[in-house]
């Protein structure tokens, strides 16, 4: 929904939460989003932080249950039995805490010794309750750091004397910090910086505490509830992947068809092209975080490439993946663009200061980001980084190493033109596998891809980095990972197969697979091992599932494909699959060397 | 603005606030009388009042209003 996207209303969003609830909830396809189960327990009032939240995350396709502490009850909920909490089972436990928390500041009289014990008294109370819900709950934690004080008795000297609540405050969210730097599924919400964003004189207006115990006001909620929505849909895949961005006026100022490189706002001896220049710096550190960069431009193509090579130009022709400048419609070069990238369309950001260009792709292209682009070029970094399209909660190497995977499969596909025959080149890449059971190493990763694997994706079954982990260490469990290298680069952890044993049929209840390694024989590599590991412990069938979404038809005939039969179909199009073990097994990949065995060779 | 002309006005916050078109308020008009009116909807319909009439309610002011009735008493008071 329009009214949801960054920069909103607020205030139409307060006044219309009912309303706007209802149509989010209408548009819901039931199947494909994701129900979570969030706990919030606040040391101040919370009923519309839940409110907003509910609408922000239903437009991110989460479906969130809450359950929500009563008034200040976050310590006691957190830190002893609470069947309510238990039954309800949270995946997220969210610690709305602020400033107003804080039992004892300093006083000037302490001595530092006294101030450090205080400080390190307040920390462990959070610390223990972290500790609890991570071992009770083994869910998701996002806590508020803290704001600062509304008051400032020492005025500056607040920030840099010990007994300054603003040095306080400071030191204590250092140690929220470090902790989060060592705590997997542990994020901290900065209320810290959104405060300031939004104005602190506002943002802690004691009025809403007085009337209401509003630790912050009422009219930030809506952009409170936000932050706090960017960072759930992030831990559970949400984010978006992409950039398709437009060059003429976007990139820089004037049109380099019709000016000439030469002529373009850009550089730093104006103001104006200073702006690009930072707009295109903005872009390009994207890159780190494992976002591809593309171009959907309405130019000739050696026009195109001349601009990205403009000597004061920050972005250059080989920070994309993909280029396309030409004169077909802008929404067909997305598609097409997404499909090269084997990327869902809705998980790119088009980003295009022609509104006639934005609505056309917003219209043709359902789901896909296409934020306001205002008139002030100066602007333009702002409303892309508050959007939040890529809020960052976990960064792998695999992110890090993204745009070079990326330029790695177009040598790969230069690669395949040239071999007559597939099987041929599939060899000639000299791939080798991984394949084993989940390893402590890899649970991150396994983990994101549950959460972002729509395509190639047999059930569509989430999980979260604890339950990967609980699964893993659970005996009925079989489990598997699989990365692939290849002569061209490493894809790392590219597949991941769970399944469940009762008795001696093995039930599959994931299986998935990466779009970048598609046709790459990985997933009979991936079988081939899982029916040996079967006939190790003794399994003599394995049962597959596949349930329809609007996203996986491209493995609807994934089990037929693997030689198993179909034993049951509904009328939904849910199918069960059957594969016999006890006449042996024959393996399909002749192409992938796995753990040191098979591939070229044979 | 006359006391009618501040009710013309409130008519069409109240209305806006509990999103319903039918609400018509007076003096003696509570929260009992409105559905969706609790105690965290009074606070958006405070924030509205006073940034339609331009005017603030103390944190007391805010909280302790009997009826509409005194409402509209501070707002005829303290409008610029």
């Amino acid at each position: 929904m329009r009214e949801l996207e960054y920069p909103f209303d607020s205030e139409y969003l307060y006044h219309k939460k009912k309303s706007i609830r209802k149509q989010l909830l209408a548009q819901l396809d039931e199947k494909s989003c994701l129900h979570k189960k969030i706990a919030i327990l606040g040391g101040s009032t919370t009923r519309d932080i839940r409110l907003m939240l509910e609408l922000f995350l239903l437009q991110y396709g989460i479906k969130p249950e809450f359950y929500e502490s009563e008034f200040d009850q976050y310590y006691q909920d957190a830190m002893f039995p609470n069947p309510a909490l238990e039954a309800f089972a949270p995946d997220v436990v969210y610690l709305h805490t602020t400033i107003r928390n804080i039992a004892d500041f300093p006083k000037i009289s302490d001595s530092a010794e006294t101030v450090e014990q205080l400080l390190m008294q307040e920390y462990r109370r959070y610390e223990q309750m972290w500790d609890r819900l991570a071992a009770v709950y083994h869910c998701v934690i996002i806590q508020n750091n803290m704001e600062y004080p509304y008051y400032r008795m020492m005025g500056s000297r607040d920030a840099s004397d010990i007994h300054g609540r603003v040095n306080y405050v400071t030191r204590l969210n250092l140690k929220f910090y470090e902790y989060a730097q060592r705590t997997e599924h542990f994020y901290i919400h900065d209320i810290n910086y959104l405060s300031a964003q939004y104005g602190l004189e506002q943002w802690s207006d004691p009025f809403y505490w007085h009337s209401y115990k509003y630790a912050l006001c009422v009219p930030a909620i809506p952009e409170f509830a936000f932050s706090v929505a960017k960072i759930i849909k992030s831990v559970y895949g949400k984010n978006k992947k992409a950039f398709v961005l437009d060059l003429d006026n976007t990139l820089w100022g004037g049109v380099v068809g019709d000016d000439g490189v030469e002529n373009l706002v850009l550089g730093h001896e104006t103001s104006a092209g200073q702006v690009y220049c930072a707009f295109q710096e903005y872009l390009k550190a994207y890159k780190e975080f494992g976002i591809l960069l593309n171009i959907a431009s309405k130019n000739d193509h050696e026009n195109a490439v001349a601009g990205l090579n403009h000597p004061a130009g920050v972005l250059r022709p080989d920070d994309f993946i993909k280029i396309k400048a030409n004169w077909e419609p802008k929404d067909r070069n997305l598609l097409q663009i997404a499909e090269e990238l084997n990327l869902m369309p809705d998980s790119m950001v088009f980003v295009d200061d022609n509104p006639a260009e934005r609505e056309i792709v917003r219209a043709q292209v359902p789901g896909a980001a296409v934020p306001e682009m205002p008139a002030e070029p100066a602007h333009y970094a702002k409303i892309i980084d508050r959007s939040g399209f890529f809020e960052v909660t976990g960064l792998s190497e695999d992110d890090r190493r993204r745009t070079a995977m990326y330029q790695e499969n177009d040598r790969r596909m230069q690669e395949q033109a040239a071999f007559a025959d597939y099987e041929e080149y599939l060899k000639a890449l000299a791939m080798k596998a991984e394949i084993g059971p989940f390893t402590a190493v890899y649970m991150a990763r396994i983990a994101q891809l549950t959460n972002k694997s729509n395509q190639f994706n047999l059930t569509t079954r989430r999980y979260s980095q604890p339950e990967i982990e609980a699964v893993a260490a659970d005996p009925a469990y079989i489990t598997l990972y699989g990365k692939l290298e290849d002569k061209f680069g490493d894809n790392g952890v590219i597949s991941v197969v769970i399944g469940h044993r009762q008795e001696h049929v093995l039930h599959m209840d994931l299986w998935i697979m990466s779009c970048r390694v598609l046709k790459r024989d990985m997933e009979f590599a991936m079988m081939d091992t899982l029916a040996e590991r079967c006939m190790e412990a003794g399994i003599t069938e394995i049962r597959g599932y596949y349930y329809p979404t609007a996203k996986n038809a491209m493995v609807k005939e994934f089990y037929s494909r693997q030689g198993f039969d179909k034993i049951e179909e509904d009328a939904a199009g849910n199918t069960k699959w059957r594969l016999v073990l006890t006449d042996g097994y024959e393996k399909k990949n002749r192409v992938i060397a796995v753990n040191g065995c098979g591939g070229q060779e044979r | 603005m006359t006391r009618q002309e501040v009710y013309e006005n409130l008519n069409e916050v109240f209305q806006y606030v509990f999103d319903d078109d039918s609400i018509e308020v007076n003096d003696e008009t509570t929260a009992n009388d409105i559905e969706d009116w609790d105690s965290f909807e009074h606070i958006n319909l405070v924030i509205a009042v006073e940034k339609r009439f331009q005017v603030k309610f103390t944190v007391g002011e805010a909280n302790e209003m009997k009826n509409v009735g005194e409402m509209v008493d501070i707002i005829l008071e303290r409008m610029p």
